[in-house]
């Protein structure tokens, strides 16, 4: 920033003189858009450049290995693993809709509660689903297979499915699998009754053989979907501009949504929570959505800490690739913090304006309906939420949703870094 | 460290994108505690501190004195005073490192801004508390 000042005091000698000089010294000095040095460090924080390679995942040892990513994408697109060979991951998490279905809530076998969440950077997230019950993205796609309303199959049929046809690229990645010649068609610990007895009447060895597999295809499912990322946005192009002076660049955004993007990264404003280039700070808050269904409140975060500590497929559980030590996220989660009651996560606002309808069960329909609701900021239903009143005129309430706009950029699929 | 958190508090006060921590607030990281039993020094394992990073943090107990206090049971809390949450994760002292020297892992900040962190300290000298303040502010470019 110092020889920026300089480059800048520089200009302004050159071309206005001292005069022009002595006017700026008693102020801080401003370039680009009149944005101030320590915006543009608020600025270049949100730059999709800032952001690191994604934390490795050790609870799935071939989370980077490119013969896995091949079989999750095939897996992932794959219908027959569900219980009407209708769905597959895509079916909700559509690859041409940014990984999701624009519907409020999921739509699989049956109808679901909460709202399909983009696949997109979700390595990035130490906790998985709007509640975050799953440690790990592998884990977090074992979760719909078994799910009765999402594929609705059960996880014996996906093991006997594994081995009909897809016997050498599995082997190929996790080693050979075991017979499954002598096991029921059906059976899982989640399953129907008639499912749930067939699994009981499995020993002990079969069940932990038939799950071993289960658990691989997440880990393939995880290795794909860690390939699936955001690509450049005009704001990354526009923050580029704000640092290096390049003029042409700053004409990426609108006034307007200059205007919105002063007001989001403004004092106790949206960059709160929804900070870092991947404009989220991965965990949970109550923000006072009403619920999807009045008078039942969704618990969110505060029912999740049970589950993912319970979860046979967690890092710390016998499926996972991990030493106990490296699930630190797992080893100290808050699991009873009262803030978490009525809390859902945050989400990444990239390509946000893509992704109608918003929030966990896509109660409100337009990206002007949820920066109203900020500004609002509603009592919740359900627990406390966080937000405090923002006094914004309807002009500033426009610029803020048509900022969002600006976050939008292609998908990018790029192995793991 | 201490230094690294005094030289950005600057930076980080004047940032539009958090609430400016209060005037005056104490951002010593080597301090006795309230009733004075303990000399606690506290410093992060990481330096620069990540936002969303877990890492681990160690502290240091002695007497007034400067003796070592070892065998120390110390309670770990804090948060965001001006959010009114607290740490997005559960922190607690893990392991006992020799020369009254404990670590304290399972630490996250999950924003920029002015953060609490708690000890309730058990020991041979008696019960006492100790509240720390530090301000975690944006990477800096020139570290990148």
């Amino acid at each position: 920033m110092t020889w920026m000042r300089a480059l800048l005091l520089g200009g302004v000698l050159l071309a206005g003189g001292l005069p022009a000089l002595a006017g700026g010294a008693a102020a801080p000095a401003r370039v680009a858009d009149d944005w101030s040095a320590e915006e543009r460090a608020v600025l270049a924080s949100l730059h999709l450049a800032r952001l690191p390679a994604a934390p490795p995942d050790r609870s799935n040892a071939v989370a980077g290995r490119p013969a896995a990513a091949e079989l999750g994408r095939r897996l992932f697109g794959d219908a027959r693993f569900s219980r009407n060979q209708a769905v597959s991951c895509a079916s909700c998490h559509d690859p041409a809709r940014q990984f999701q279905d624009g519907r409020a809530v999921g739509q699989g076998v049956g109808p679901g509660s909460r709202r399909t969440m983009t696949v997109l950077a979700s390595n990035y997230s130490p906790w998985l689903f709007w509640d975050g019950r799953k440690d790990s993205v592998w884990s977090q796609a074992l979760g719909p297979l078994e799910d009765a309303v999402e594929h609705g199959g059960n996880r014996l049929q996906y093991a006997h499915l594994m081995q009909a046809h897809y016997r050498q690229q599995y082997a190929g990645v996790f080693g050979a699998m075991p017979d499954l010649a002598r096991l029921p068609r059906d059976a899982s610990p989640l399953g129907t009754p008639v499912e749930q007895a067939a699994w009981r009447g499995m020993d002990q060895a079969a069940r932990a053989a038939v799950s071993r597999i289960f658990a691989n295809m997440g880990k393939a499912l995880a290795a794909y979907q860690s390939t699936l990322q955001y690509g450049e946005s005009r704001l990354d192009r526009y923050i580029a501009g704000v640092q290096g002076g390049d003029a042409a660049a700053l004409g990426e955004l609108q006034p307007r949504e200059k205007r919105g993007l002063r007001i989001f990264i403004g004092k106790n404003a949206c960059i709160t929570c929804h900070n870092g280039p991947l404009f989220t700070d991965q965990h949970f808050h109550n923000t006072g959505i009403a619920p999807r269904l009045a008078g039942r409140p969704d618990q969110g975060r505060s029912a999740a800490p049970g589950k993912v500590t319970g979860d046979e497929f967690n890092c710390l559980g016998p499926y996972s690739d991990a030493q106990p030590e490296q699930c630190g996220e797992l080893n100290f989660m808050a699991g009873d913090d009262p803030h978490m009651r009525g809390a859902f996560k945050t989400p990444s606002l990239r390509n946000v304006a893509l992704r109608p309808p918003y929030m966990h069960a896509g109660q409100l329909v337009t990206l002007a309906e949820v920066v109203r609701h900020y500004a609002a900021a509603p009592a919740s239903a359900f627990g406390h939420s966080e937000l405090k009143p923002m006094k914004l005129t309807e002009q500033e309430l426009g610029d803020l949703a048509a900022f969002l706009a600006a976050l939008t950029g292609p998908v990018v699929e790029r192995p793991p870094r | 460290m201490m230094k690294n958190v005094c030289s950005m508090l600057a930076l980080a006060a004047s940032l539009s994108a958090c609430m400016a921590p209060p005037a005056g607030l104490d951002l010593a990281l080597t301090r006795p505690s309230d009733e004075k039993k303990y000399l606690v020094a506290v410093h992060a394992l990481a330096d620069p501190i990540a936002i969303n990073q877990l890492h681990a943090w160690e502290i240091k107990l002695s007497t007034p004195g400067g003796e070592p206090v070892t065998h120390a049971r110390i309670g770990v809390d804090g948060g965001m005073p001006q959010h009114g949450h607290g740490f997005p994760t559960r922190p607690r002292v893990t392991r006992e490192l020799g020369e009254g020297r404990y670590l304290l892992d399972g630490m996250k900040f999950s924003m920029t801004g002015w953060w609490e962190l708690k000890l309730a300290i058990q020991a041979a000298p008696g019960a006492d508390k100790i509240t720390f303040n530090t301000v975690i502010a944006l990477p800096q470019e020139a570290k990148r």
